[in-house]
């Protein structure tokens, strides 16, 4: 995992070496003149070897360190993911200013998407063939060709441009324990959540109720209706424990992915979160804060990965360590 | 392996046809029919049969002859499902196709229990081999879990299970398939039924544990006094532990009656093939004697017998009528056929293989 993360790093550092765009030029601004970039240049600390800028950088991760041209040194305080170029600001603060709107995204289309794709593939696959079954099909095969963009401008269309439902997001919500509390919370998110459900919760169906329905003709789902258990029992208890295992990969990736920014969501919406806060950083050549948010989108996604592996030991005894 | 017939038990014999209507088990005209895109599937097609308690029931065929839907059919598992199931099934006063799904439910695991043919995949992968046990206890009993554990330890060492209590918590892959068959029959027999439907229970497992196997369903079938319905297509199984017998062919009963009589008085030509298959310690691999062709389609049963068209003797019963006509289940000395053949005319070629 910790190899994981430093080949992750190392690459985005070398790819952003290797970039076109010139972060000192940028951080000069307008009307520079090249003895002036050349400063910024050293003040950036970009005048080093690669290696010598990488090792740098990594030592912050593990301790306070000193930034900046020598003689202008600033306390880059632990943990140091160095300061932007465009605002000189802590990169870590950044990060952490964006994280809390990510969060507050994630979670809620997170559990609304497991909730109606795990519910409606699990009533697919227990009415199979039915009228119920073919809606909630089709109804999938529209939500997974939705891009984005589409649902997301709809929604907004519909629900704030035009019945005034709910207000346009603001910046000013970010937790649901904040001052205007959880159902201003709930109002400033529900958009993007349902636009990322419609998305995500269509696989979920899809491979939900393929799962189940593999399940339910399994030989240990007839013991179970043999020994004259409830049908709520065999259902749930023997049925769902055992065809849930791809729905917890696919929860795991998806939300180390999500996590990492979901981009266009936050565009759309308008939520400053790592997503948006990447987007802007990588046009204007903003190394400290793009490489990150890069690290830290791999670092959610290896820990999903890892709580995938434990959700799995938990589910399935064969995969438990002896 | 020995075999004490369980006769001292019966209490009448059973009988096939004309079954007074009080029997443990009567089954008449019992049919089942899938519907699918192709047509309507018929895999069993006017099953007659009874059983008493104590007594054991083999019904035998090849692969596709019908006798899994049969016993599934009996324990109500296709309720809910497409399949149309027809006739009378009565246990103990209930009619068990026209049971509704809830009553139904009140009668498995307690009444009527069930072992399956592959213990793998039969027991849930992911839970305990004990939990599965108690759970099949607790749903029946009003009892605590701590008695539901006892009552599984107890059960797993009956069924010859070694330190129970440690096994109790082991999972099913840790179980060897002789040893997960055993557990198998300790669910299906924790509530004691006083029917237990094993279907193909000895397929799965290797040779030696067969034997064993089948002298523990024995065994316990003595002590509580169960009626047995064993579903084979092992006539070695069917000689050792049967007291009656029923050869199924596309869904229909060809002959049935006393183990006995089917062995060495056999009336039908399909059932000669079966045991003329049999490959026997004498004979080499070249000499294995199939019956030639393929079992017919369910689809489009043939109008005559439907044996008819795989039967080597057909042309004796003269008149091509085992092609036109199909024969009626005639029943002499609780030993029943339906074969156009005469009993002579059966008794010359049985001798004469």
């Amino acid at each position: 995992m910790v190899l994981l993360l430093a080949a992750v790093s190392f690459i985005t550092f070398m790819l952003f070496q290797l970039g076109p765009s010139d972060p000192a030029a940028a951080a000069c601004g307008q009307e520079c003149t090249p003895e002036r970039v050349a400063e910024a240049r050293v003040a950036l600390g970009m005048d080093q070897p690669f290696f010598v800028q990488y090792i740098d950088y990594m030592r912050g991760l593990f301790s306070s360190r000193m930034i900046g041209a020598p003689g202008a040194q600033t306390l880059c305080e632990w943990p140091c993911l160095g300061k932007s170029f465009q605002t000189n600001e802590n990169v870590a603060d950044i990060i952490g200013r964006s994280l809390p709107y990510t969060f507050s995204m994630a979670i809620g289309a997170l559990v609304l998407w497991t909730i109606t794709g795990v519910g409606l593939g699990l009533l697919a696959a227990l009415r199979k063939g039915s009228p119920v079954d073919k809606f909630i099909v089709g109804a999938a095969s529209v939500g997974v060709s939705l891009p984005i963009p589409v649902t997301g401008l709809f929604l907004l269309l519909l629900f704030v441009n035009q019945l005034h439902l709910l207000p346009f997001t603001t910046n000013e919500i970010n937790s649901p324990f904040g001052p205007q509390g959880p159902g201003a919370w709930v109002a400033n998110y529900l958009l993007p959540w349902i636009a990322l459900a419609v998305l995500f919760s269509a696989s979920y169906i899809r491979v939900t109720r393929t799962n189940m329905i593999d399940t339910f003709g399994e030989d240990f789902i007839r013991t179970a209706r043999a020994k004259g258990l409830a049908p709520r029992t065999v259902t749930f208890k023997h049925g769902v424990r055992a065809g849930i295992t791809p729905v917890v990969t696919m929860l795991g990736m998806d939300i180390g992915l999500l996590l990492g920014g979901a981009v266009l969501t936050e565009q759309i919406f308008s939520v400053p979160g790592l997503g948006f806060t990447a987007v802007h950083a990588a046009i204007s050549g903003d190394l400290p804060v793009t490489m990150a948010i890069t690290m830290l989108a791999a670092f959610f996604v290896i820990v999903a990965n890892v709580l995938v592996d434990l959700a799995y030991a938990a589910i399935d005894p064969r995969v438990r360590l002896q | 392996m020995t075999h004490t017939p369980l006769t001292q038990s019966l209490t009448r014999p059973a009988s096939f046809t004309g079954a007074t209507t009080d029997a443990f088990l009567d089954v008449r005209n019992l049919s089942v029919k899938f519907p699918t895109d192709d047509g309507l599937v018929s895999a069993v097609n006017g099953m007659d049969f009874a059983l008493e308690r104590g007594q054991t029931l083999g019904i035998v065929g090849e692969s596709g002859s019908g006798k899994s839907v049969t016993s599934q059919a009996l324990m109500g598992l296709l309720k809910g499902t497409s399949a149309q199931v027809t006739g009378q099934a009565m246990f103990q006063g209930k009619d068990l196709v026209s049971l509704p799904e809830s009553a139904m439910r009140q009668l498995r695991g307690r009444n009527i229990g069930m072992i399956f043919q592959d213990p793998l995949s039969a027991l849930h992968p992911f839970y305990t081999v004990g939990h599965q046990i108690a759970e099949a206890y607790l749903v029946h009993n009003k009892a605590s879990k701590k008695q539901a554990r006892a009552a599984a330890v107890d059960m797993l060492g009956r069924v010859g299970i070694p330190s129970p209590v440690q096994r109790f918590d082991e999972y099913p892959h840790h179980f060897s398939g002789g040893m997960r068959q055993r557990a198998m029959i300790a669910m299906a027999l924790i509530c004691e039924p006083e029917l237990l439907i094993a279907d193909e229970p000895t397929t799965a497992l290797d040779v030696t544990v067969q034997a064993q196997i089948l002298d523990l369903m024995s065994e316990l079938q003595q002590e509580t006094n169960s009626a047995l319905i064993l579903i084979t297509h092992d006539l070695g199984v069917v000689a050792e532990v049967c007291d009656d017998v029923l050869v199924m062919y596309g869904g229909q009963c060809v002959e049935s009656g006393p183990v006995d009589a089917i062995f060495y008085d056999t009336q039908h030509p399909y059932t000669l093939g079966l045991l003329n298959s049999m490959p026997t310690l004498n004979s080499s691999a070249s000499q294995l004697n199939p019956i030639p062709g393929q079992p017919p389609s369910l689809l489009d049963l043939p109008k005559g017998c439907i044996f008819s068209a795989r039967c080597q003797y057909a042309e004796l019963a003269g008149d091509s009528v085992c092609a036109k006509q199909r024969p009626e289940l005639t029943v002499e000395e609780g030993h029943g056929k339906r074969c156009h053949l005469s009993g002579p005319q059966l008794t010359t070629i049985r001798t004469s293989r």
